[in-house]
């Protein structure tokens, strides 16, 4: 049998200042699904991204994937978008592009200047001369233009405007990688719901659903996000 | 074109009854071939799972087949075709007397406003 498993995270916790920040997370994530990461400002969901990909250490627990710890391999196959950009700003846009193929052996260069094309952008500005919505879709650009197994994208929809937003989803949705699986937590839901496979509501450091979205949605009756504002009234 | 999706509703079945509507409607006629799954996920801008799930649906009522390596195509049963736009006739219909019904108008009346459309 094919292990359809691509990540697994087992009995993962994390505090900071000894508040508990992820508390005994497990979570299986298989391949070629959209799972929307669902959660209140401050439920954990960023942390949670940020030990996926291996910029902080557990306290507790590990994360497998493709069976192996996260590390250097783990990293070579996980695109991430993180919340704030990390590019250097005084860069010109082909400047970022070289970076980026240099960097990683998936990177699609022609993909990466297909989508800036499509874009109307001068590939010899520089980031900085950029609108915020230009510098949040060069971004993605250059993370959905890698041939990777997962894309873990940590809000790429928040503080958009709505024609951005569909464009965000779009290229999402045609560029991913066939057999991939993609990440995408937001707080955002009913814009993006139509295109999860899968939810995973986290609420103060803990899982407090996984489920498929559509048996979801036939179980309730009603939408994601009406079923979350129900679970998390404040 | 734009296709909007109620969030209440799965999707895979809003996706069912699009196509259904082209297949009725002849925008896919009998024996036409399919876009792939992903093309067709990106017309209707949904995750290509959904399309597959919706794909699958509508294969298992015969209404469309794979042919092995090739991709998937309409079915050359032309009855099948138009028994489900009966189907559908039928459900309008249906809706429309309901509807009348609501306001206090039997059949016949309800038949009487329907002539008088212009077109």
């Amino acid at each position: 049998m094919i292990n359809m498993e691509l990540l697994k995270i087992k009995k993962l916790s994390k505090s900071f200042d000894n508040k508990k920040i992820l508390d005994d997370i497990n979570l299986s994530i298989s391949k070629g699904k959209i799972i929307g990461l669902l959660g209140k400002n401050g439920a954990g969901k960023t942390t949670l991204i940020k030990l996926i990909n291996d910029l902080l250490t557990p306290d507790s627990g590990e994360i497998l994937f493709k069976g192996k710890t996260i590390g250097v391999y783990s990293k070579e196959h996980i695109s991430y978008l993180p919340e704030r950009t990390y590019l250097d700003k005084s860069m010109k846009i082909s400047e970022v592009i070289n970076y980026f193929s240099e960097f990683y052996n998936d990177f699609n260069k022609e993909r990466a200047y297909k989508l800036l094309e499509n874009l109307d952008l001068d590939l010899n500005s520089r980031i900085i001369k950029m609108s915020k919505g230009m510098q949040e879709k060069l971004q993605l650009i250059l993370v959905m233009s890698r041939d990777a197994d997962l894309y873990v994208l940590d809000e790429p929809l928040s503080g958009v405007d709505p024609a951005t937003r569909d464009y965000i989803l779009d290229t999402i949705l045609s560029n991913f990688k066939e057999g991939a699986s993609v990440i995408i937590s937001t707080h955002l839901i009913s814009d993006i719901e139509r295109i999860l496979d899968e939810v995973v509501f986290v609420d103060k450091g803990k899982i407090v659903l996984a489920s498929s979205a559509d048996e979801l949605r036939k179980k309730e009756k009603s939408s994601i996000d009406d079923i979350f504002r129900r679970m998390f009234k404040c | 074109m734009d296709f909007t999706f109620d969030n209440n509703i799965p999707i895979y079945i809003q996706l069912l009854e699009y196509i259904k509507i082209y297949l009725i409607s002849g925008v896919f006629k009998c024996g036409d071939k399919l876009p792939s799954v992903r093309d067709f996920a990106n017309t209707f801008k949904v995750n290509p799972n959904t399309m597959q799930k919706a794909l699958s649906e509508l294969e298992s009522m015969n209404l469309i087949y794979t042919e092995r390596t090739n991709g998937k195509y309409v079915t050359n049963d032309k009855n099948l075709i138009k028994k489900l736009k009966d189907e559908y006739a039928v459900e309008l219909a249906k809706s429309y007397f309901e509807g009348m019904k609501k306001i206090g108008l039997g059949k016949a009346d309800s038949i009487k406003y329907l002539k008088e459309i212009d077109d």
